[in-house]
């Protein structure tokens, strides 16, 4: 590359960041980390994955005592309503790009509705449950595994009120969506680990 | 008027961090990346002073063959609390602290990706220090189940109490895991996104390579060993069973864990001192790094290998004989690529124009005693002759040559080396080689006799031994009280030179860096207009610029004209 060419292309670019300001670029920076961490987040899941494995492939009495398994059916309505949860925060981000606010605030409720219903089911199965975490490595992992994931969705939950209220805040896009943006990615992370976890826990019994 | 209205609010006549005017602001929550590394690497060094102090302690026990200075369970908390502070509270801290000063300097970048996240990292090291020290103060001590915490020694708790000397260590490494993690997702993103104009990557100097490559194994390391840490505080303060071999639970899989992490850890730590070494040695030796881009692309090398040779920590474990063959196999290739890096070393050296001043003979010493543990590392590889040493202290001689060896002495390179560029200020080089001496003959006369130790069965970490071991540990703890007054003249040094050192010019060392363009020490923002980077590092020798304008001054034409609507 000659230097003229260089030093051209190197003033536009300066050129557009003097015109747009620091934030978008800013912005940028923000998702790219958020991704990092995101992949980072993603290893902890992993090495809880392993050591189920790991434990549930070793065990001689797996299951406690007069614990016969577990049951799938509600939890599969629960897993139902997470995974159909993915698309509707997709529409609400789509309602969002094209300046629909009142359809984006619907949207993003319902998944809001949807990810608080989840919780409830999880609540309500682990009250009827026969065994607790201490009842070995069986209760231990389920306990773990569930409660670590369950964290994971009520911080999506809390996070999309508060961009639910962010919302309502004139001039709250003006500069990015980055809030948004990260907080559907956050919750489309948490949907594809509660489908790995769901496969080891519920389906491979 | 109009320009003297200008000049009063550019940045350069802002004050400058790091100027010894204004001390204060490195107590405040400054967001400035240079702050911020000043303050990591004098909090570190304060732990790596008290981490010392333990140890001192202990070759103070060790210097008679009985148990008779300190009890035998002080003696535990001592080698436990030493380990823990090296690594979590001193070597982790420092290197962030390096990289944090040094990495947007040298890409070009005002700041990094995100400053206020980096201060909020920061301010963790000092909350979980103090959290680690209290646990001296409540019932039972601190810790006594060593660094690693291996259950079920770690899941003892003699005194019952919820707070215990482990759970305080537990809770520690768990927020010394978060601050790194926060700390790594922001080097790594300004690592990726914020290079100046023109620095591709193989324009980027090998620093920020191996601090790159550094902090890509933490974002994927730390989440285990955080994953093993969260469970055995559930076993310990819950009862629930994962590591409770009494309960059906399986310690061998802490250890996975915890070494999935803490092997790739000590390459989070060496890393960038082999980007220290890489820096320092063209400079003084007035030649280009040898073989530059090998030399880069080997630290990703490394990160790779780095997170499958955990196992070799565990040939005593109960391992699988194929498991060992494995591990033995990828340890040794890892060999390779820190092999190319001595190479290169040593070949930018051959023939160079060797400026022997403290810095150089700080990276001389480090580099000489890397190889050393190098070559007793690769025995070490070796599953037999692990097996026929583990647990003695040949792996305490070979470990502390690398950490103390290689990375104290790669440390204090760096901070000689750039000292005028953070303080505005020159140190005193003849106070700079007599630290470099003593260092040097107290790192050997401490370390060496733990081989010959090792090799005869003295086991590590026991406050007594067998009077026959008496001669060499006389000697090794003499090195340990060296290497203590050793830090005295560097302590004195750098005060002295910092509030009245002679003016430091922009760049003492005739380097080529972008840090080396900007005044000493660099304004708030360091660029008055991004540099537009040329040519690839370390051209010695060579007449190319290394960037086509000059990133200390506003450029001549004003570019705003150019885009006014």
């Amino acid at each position: 590359m000659s230097t003229a060419n260089l030093d051209s292309t190197v003033d536009a670019d300066l050129q557009a960041q003097m015109a747009h300001g620091a934030e978008h670029e800013e912005e940028d920076h923000r998702l790219f980390g958020f991704i990092v961490f995101l992949l980072s987040e993603s290893v902890i899941f992993l090495s809880f994955f392993v050591g189920y494995i790991v434990y549930k492939t070793n065990a001689t009495d797996w299951l406690p005592a007069g614990v016969e398994g577990l049951e799938v059916r509600e939890p599969f309505i629960n897993t139902v309503v997470l995974v159909s949860s993915s698309f509707v925060i997709y529409f609400a981000e789509r309602f969002l790009h094209k300046e629909n606010l009142w359809g984006f605030r619907t949207f993003w409720f319902l998944t809001m509705a949807m990810g608080s219903f989840f919780l409830y089911g999880q609540a309500v199965e682990w009250l009827g449950l026969p065994f607790g975490f201490r009842d070995g490595l069986f209760g231990g992992t389920f306990y773990l595994l569930t409660g670590f994931h369950g964290l994971h969705v009520l911080t999506g939950v809390l996070l999309q009120g508060i961009m639910l209220g962010r919302s309502f805040l004139p001039n709250n896009y003006a500069g990015g969506e980055f809030g948004v943006v990260s907080t559907s990615l956050f919750w489309h992370f948490v949907d594809v680990i509660w489908i790995v976890l769901f496969i080891l826990i519920y389906v491979w019994q | 008027m109009s320009n003297a209205t200008l000049e009063a609010v550019s940045p350069s006549l802002q004050p400058q961090p790091g100027a010894p005017d204004n001390w204060r602001r490195f107590f405040s929550f400054s967001t400035d990346h240079k702050v911020i590394g000043i303050q990591y690497i004098v909090t570190a060094f304060i732990f790596f002073l008290f981490g010392g102090l333990l140890a001192m302690v202990m070759r103070g026990e060790l210097i008679t063959p009985e148990a008779d200075l300190v009890d035998r369970t002080v003696y535990n908390g001592l080698f436990t609390m030493h380990g823990t502070i090296m690594l979590f509270m001193w070597t982790f801290p420092m290197l962030n602290g390096l990289a944090n000063y040094l990495v947007p300097l040298q890409i070009g970048a005002r700041d990094m990706a995100f400053p206020r996240l980096n201060a909020a990292a920061f301010w963790m090291v000092p909350v979980f220090g103090v959290i680690l020290t209290l646990s001296f103060f409540v019932p039972g001590g601190p810790s006594q189940s060593g660094w690693w915490a291996y259950p079920p020694v770690s899941l003892q708790n003699p005194t019952g109490n919820l707070i215990n000397g482990q759970s305080l260590w537990l809770l520690a490494v768990a927020l010394s895991g978060v601050s790194s993690i926060m700390g790594a997702v922001n080097i790594v993103t300004t690592i990726f996104r914020m290079r100046a104009p023109g620095m591709g990557w193989f324009k980027m100097p090998a620093f920020c390579w191996t601090v790159l490559s550094a902090q890509m194994i933490q974002l994927v390391g730390l989440p285990a060993l955080t994953a093993g840490a969260v469970t055995l505080l559930l076993d310990l303060t819950v009862g629930t069973s994962f590591f409770n071999p009494e309960l059906g639970g399986d310690p061998v899989l802490y250890q996975h864990f915890f070494w999935f992490y803490s092997h790739p850890a000590v390459y989070v730590i060496i890393l960038p001192i082999f980007g220290v070494f890489s820096e320092i040695f063209p400079v003084y030796a007035r030649k280009p790094l040898f073989g530059y881009r090998v030399v880069a692309v080997s630290s990703l090398i490394i990160t790779g290998l780095s997170l499958i040779v955990w196992v070799h920590h565990m040939f005593a474990s109960g391992t699988p004989g194929w498991m060992r063959m494995l591990f033995m196999f990828t340890t040794m290739a890892i060999s390779v690529p820190t092999g190319i890096k001595v190479f290169a070393w040593v070949a930018t050296i051959w023939g160079g124009k060797l400026r022997l001043n403290t810095a150089m003979l700080f990276a001389l010493g480090g580099l000489s005693t890397f190889l050393f543990a190098g070559i007793t590392g690769i025995m070490l590889a070796s599953a037999p002759f692990d097996i026929h040493v583990n647990n003695t202290y040949f792996v305490v001689g070979h470990f502390h040559y690398v950490i103390n060896g290689a990375v104290v002495m790669g440390f204090y390179a760096a901070i000689y080396h750039w000292f005028p560029k953070m303080t505005g200020r020159m140190y005193y080089e003849g106070l700079g080689k007599l630290h470099c001496a003593l260092t040097f003959i107290g790192i050997n006369l401490i370390f060496l006799p733990m081989h010959p130790l090792g090799l005869m069965g003295m086991p590590r970490r026991v406050a007594s031994y067998d009077p026959e071991f008496a001669f060499w540990n006389v000697l090794a703890s003499l090195g340990g009280f060296l290497l203590g007054v050793s830090t005295l003249p560097f302590i004195l040094n750098m005060l002295s030179s910092w509030a009245q050192g002679k003016q430091a010019p922009d760049n003492p060392w005739r380097a080529i860096g972008l840090e080396w363009l900007v005044s000493s020490p660099p304004p708030h923002e360091n660029f008055e207009q991004l540099p537009i980077v040329v040519s690839a590092p370390y051209g010695y020798g060579s007449d190319e610029p290394l960037v086509a304008n000059d990133p200390a001054h506003k450029p001549t034409h004003d570019l705003t004209e150019g885009v006014s609507p």
